[in-house]
C-alpha cells in the first residue's frame, strides 16, 4: 500500500515538481514564532468559518427561491421540509455572526501586538480590504430571506448612498434597479452574495496569508524572530525561536477549532436566535414596504459603525457628513501603520499612554455598538428614569465617536511627536503557549 | 503569565457578556411565558385549543398535518378526525377556511398566519396578549388588548377565561389593572395553563425544528467534548519538546 502511495507521489512529483516545494514552504518549513497565545486562534478560526458559509452556502442555494414573491416561504421551506436544512441555515446564519466574532478579535489582536508595523503592512491592508469585503457580503446575504427587517435594513443602508452630492438619487435607483429594494434588488444581490463577493473574498485570503508568509508572523512580545538567533532542530538557518507551523500549529489549532465548535454548536443547536441578536424578531415577518419595523436598526456587527452615522448631525442640509464618518472610520483602520510610528510593536512594551489609548477605543467601540443597536436608548429611562432618552443617547454616543476617531489623533501625536515612553524588549521571545 | 491569560480572556468575553447582558434589557413588563415545547402533552392540549377556537379565521400556511401528526406523537387518524376540520389532504398545509375579503370586511384587517408568530413577537408577548383581553364599548367588536393596544380581534377564549375588565387612571390610556367581571368555565390559573399551551403549541409550530435541534445537539455537544479533549492532549503530547 505504502508503495503504491510513493508511486502516486513520484508521478505527481514528476509532473510538477512546484507542488511539494510549495507545500513546504506554507506548512512544514514555515517557521511561526513558539510564543503564539490565545489571540492567535482567531485567524485560522476564521478561515474554518469561511469554509462553513461556503459549504453551507451551497447547499441553501439548492432550496433557496431568489424572487421577491418567494424567498421569504423559500427559507422556511428550508428550515421545515428540507431534510436538514434548518441546520444547514443556522450553521450558515451562525457562522455569519461568529465570522465576525472573530474577525474582530483577530484585528483586535493585530491591534494590541502591532502586527500592521513594518514589514507587516500589505498584510494589514489586504486584511482589511478582507474585512471591507466581509462586510458587503454580510450585509447582502442578510437582505436575502427577504424579511422585513432585511427589506428596511436594505432601504435605510442602500439610502446612504443618497446622500452623495449631486448623484445621490440616482445612484440609489442604479444599485437597487428600481425605486425601492425589489425584485431586481433581491437577484442582484444574490447574484453578488453567492458568487461575485465570494471569489473576491477567496482571492484576498490566499493573497493575505500569501504576504504573511513572505515576512512572516509576528508574535506577543513584537519580537523579530528572524532578526534573533539562528538555528532550531529542524533547520540550522532559521530562527531558533520559531517551530514548524505543521504539525506544531495544527494541532494547536485543531483544540481551538474543537473549542469554538463548542460553542458554536450550543448557539447552532440551543440559541439559533440568539435572543433576536443572530436572527431578528422583525425577520420573523414577510418584507412589507407599508409597515416600518418598530426599530430599524442593522444587524450587532454593524451597529457600531451605524452608530457613528447616527451620531453626526446634518449640516447644511445634508446628512452626507455621517455617511463619510462612518467610512471614515474604516478608512482610518486602513492607514494605521502610518498613523502609528511606534518604535515598539508589542502592547507588551509599549508606553502607558498607548495601553490606555488601545483600551478606550476598545470601550468606545462596544459602547458604539450598544447605542447602534438601540440598548442604550433603552438603558437611559431604565437606570435614570424620566430624563430626554435622545438627548443623553446622542451625548453619550458623540463622546464615544470623539473616542473612537480620538485614538488615531492621539496615536499620530503620541508617536510621531516622540511622547511614547517604551519599554525595553527582549531579544528573544519570552514564554511559550 | 496566567494573569495576562486571564485579561485576555476577561476581554475576549467583554465582548459577549456586552451583548448578553442587552439581552436581558429586552424583555419590557410582560408576563413569563414558561412554554417547553419538549412537552409533548402540553403541545397536544395546545393544538386543540388551536384547532378548535383560531383555525377558523388563523392559518398556520408553513405547518403541514403530516408533520403535526409525526412531531406532536399523534396518528394520522387522530388528526384527521379531530385537529383537521376543513377536508385538507394530510400532506397539506393547515390553512383556514375563512376567506380573506369576508376576514377584511368583519375586522377591518385580514387575520394574519400564525406560523411565526412567536419567532416574530417572541412566546411572553403571545401568552401576555392571549391574557390581556377586556371589554371596551369604544371598540368595533367590543374587546380590546392592553398587550396590544386598540387590537381588532375579540377574545376567542372568553368562554374559558371570562370577562375581564380594565381600570384605568383617570385620562390615562395605558392600562393599570385587568380583573375579572365574570368569571369563565376554567379558573384563572387553569386558564394560564391552558394559555401556556396554546403558547407552547404555536412556539413549535413556528420552529418545528426546534425538537430535533435539542434532541441532537446534546450528542452534537458530547462528541465536539471528547474530540476537544483528543485535540489537546494531542497537542500536549506534540509540543513536549517545545522549551
Amino acid at each position: 500500500m505504502a508503495n503504491v502511495f510513493t508511486r502516486i507521489g513520484d508521478w505527481v512529483n514528476e509532473r510538477a515538481p512546484g507542488l511539494a516545494p510549495t507545500y513546504r514552504k506554507h506548512m512544514t518549513e514555515y517557521y511561526a514564532p513558539k510564543n503564539f497565545n490565545l489571540w492567535y486562534y482567531f485567524g485560522s478560526l476564521a478561515l474554518l468559518v469561511l469554509v462553513n458559509q461556503i459549504v453551507t452556502g451551497i447547499f441553501l442555494t439548492m432550496n433557496y427561491k431568489t424572487s421577491a414573491a418567494e424567498a421569504f416561504s423559500s427559507v422556511e421551506y428550508i428550515m421545515r421540509d428540507v431534510e436538514w436544512g434548518w441546520l444547514i441555515r443556522y450553521m450558515h446564519s451562525t457562522g455569519a455572526s461568529l465570522f465576525f466574532v472573530v474577525v474582530f478579535l483577530h484585528m483586535f489582536r493585530g491591534l494590541m501586538y502591532g502586527s500592521y508595523h513594518k514589514p507587516r503592512e500589505l498584510v494589514w491592508l489586504l486584511g482589511m480590504l478582507i474585512f471591507l469585503v466581509l462586510m458587503a457580503e454580510a450585509f447582502m446575504g442578510y437582505v436575502l430571506p427577504w424579511g422585513n427587517m432585511s427589506f428596511w435594513g436594505a432601504k435605510v443602508i442602500i439610502s446612504l448612498f443618497g446622500t452623495v452630492p449631486f448623484i445621490g438619487s440616482t445612484l440609489q435607483e442604479w444599485i437597487m434597479g428600481d425605486f425601492l429594494p425589489a425584485d431586481a434588488t433581491l437577484n442582484r444581490f444574490f447574484a453578488l452574495h453567492v458568487i461575485a463577493l465570494p471569489l473576491v473574498l477567496l482571492l484576498l485570503v490566499v493573497l493575505h496569508l500569501a504576504a504573511l508568509h513572505e515576512v512572516g508572523s509576528n508574535n506577543p512580545d513584537g519580537v523579530d524572530v528572524k532578526h534573533g538567533p539562528k538555528g532550531n532542530r529542524w533547520d540550522a538557518n532559521k530562527p531558533a525561536d520559531a517551530i514548524p507551523f505543521h504539525p506544531y500549529y495544527t494541532v494547536k489549532d485543531l483544540f481551538g477549532v474543537g473549542f469554538f465548535l463548542i460553542i458554536a454548536a450550543f448557539i447552532i443547536f440551543f440559541a439559533p436566535t440568539f435572543g433576536g441578536w443572530f436572527l431578528e424578531h422583525d425577520n420573523f415577518i414577510p418584507a412589507n414596504n407599508l409597515v416600518t419595523p418598530t426599530h430599524i436598526k442593522p444587524v450587532w456587527y454593524f451597529t457600531p459603525f451605524y452608530a457613528i452615522l447616527r451620531m453626526i448631525p446634518s449640516f447644511f442640509g445634508t446628512a452626507f457628513w455621517g455617511v463619510l464618518a462612518m467610512f471614515g472610520a474604516i478608512a482610518l483602520l486602513f492607514v494605521l501603520p502610518w498613523i502609528d510610528a511606534g518604535k515598539v510593536r508589542s502592547i507588551r512594551y509599549r508606553g502607558a499612554g498607548y495601553k490606555w489609548s488601545l483600551g478606550l477605543f476598545a470601550v468606545s467601540f462596544i459602547a458604539l455598538g450598544a447605542v447602534g443597536a438601540g440598548v442604550v436608548a433603552e438603558l437611559i429611562p431604565e437606570w435614570f428614569g424620566n430624563v430626554d432618552v435622545t438627548f443623553w443617547e446622542n451625548a453619550f454616543g458623540r463622546v464615544m465617536t470623539l473616542i473612537y476617531f480620538g485614538y488615531f489623533v492621539f496615536l499620530w501625536c503620541y508617536t510621531h511627536l516622540g511622547w511614547e515612553k517604551t519599554k525595553l524588549v527582549p531579544e528573544r521571545v519570552t514564554t511559550h503557549d | 503569565m496566567t494573569k495576562r491569560y486571564l485579561s485576555s480572556i476577561a476581554l475576549a468575553l467583554g465582548l459577549l457578556v456586552g451583548a448578553t447582558s442587552a439581552l436581558a434589557a429586552e424583555e419590557g413588563g410582560l408576563p413569563h411565558a414558561g412554554t417547553n415545547v419538549g412537552d409533548q402533552a402540553s403541545l397536544q392540549r395546545g393544538a386543540k385549543l388551536f384547532f378548535n377556537y383560531c383555525v377558523g379565521c388563523h392559518s398556520l400556511k408553513y405547518v403541514r398535518y403530516s408533520r403535526l401528526a409525526e412531531d406532536l406523537g399523534l396518528s394520522e387518524k387522530d388528526v384527521m378526525d379531530n385537529l383537521n376540520m376543513t377536508g385538507a389532504k394530510f400532506g397539506e398545509p393547515v390553512v383556514s377556511h375563512m376567506p380573506e375579503a369576508n376576514a377584511q370586511q368583519y375586522f377591518g384587517k385580514a387575520p394574519p398566519d400564525l406560523s411565526l408568530e412567536v419567532r416574530a413577537k417572541g412566546a411572553d408577548w403571545v401568552y401576555g396578549y392571549l391574557n390581556s383581553f377586556y371589554l371596551d364599548p369604544s371598540r368595533p367588536v367590543g374587546w380590546n388588548n392592553a398587550v396590544f393596544p386598540n387590537a381588532s380581534m375579540p377574545n376567542p377564549l372568553w368562554e374559558l377565561q371570562g370577562l375581564q375588565v380594565a381600570e384605568k387612571k383617570p385620562g390615562e390610556e395605558a392600562v393599570e389593572k385587568l380583573s375579572l367581571s365574570q368569571p369563565g368555565k376554567l379558573t384563572p390559573a387553569e386558564y394560564q395553563q391552558a394559555t401556556r399551551d396554546l403558547t407552547t403549541f404555536l412556539e413549535y409550530a413556528a420552529e418545528p425544528a426546534a425538537l430535533q435541534r435539542q434532541h441532537y445537539g446534546i450528542w452534537v455537544l458530547l462528541f465536539l467534548a471528547g474530540f476537544t479533549f483528543l485535540a489537546y492532549m494531542l497537542k500536549k503530547e506534540f509540543w513536549k519538546d517545545v522549551h
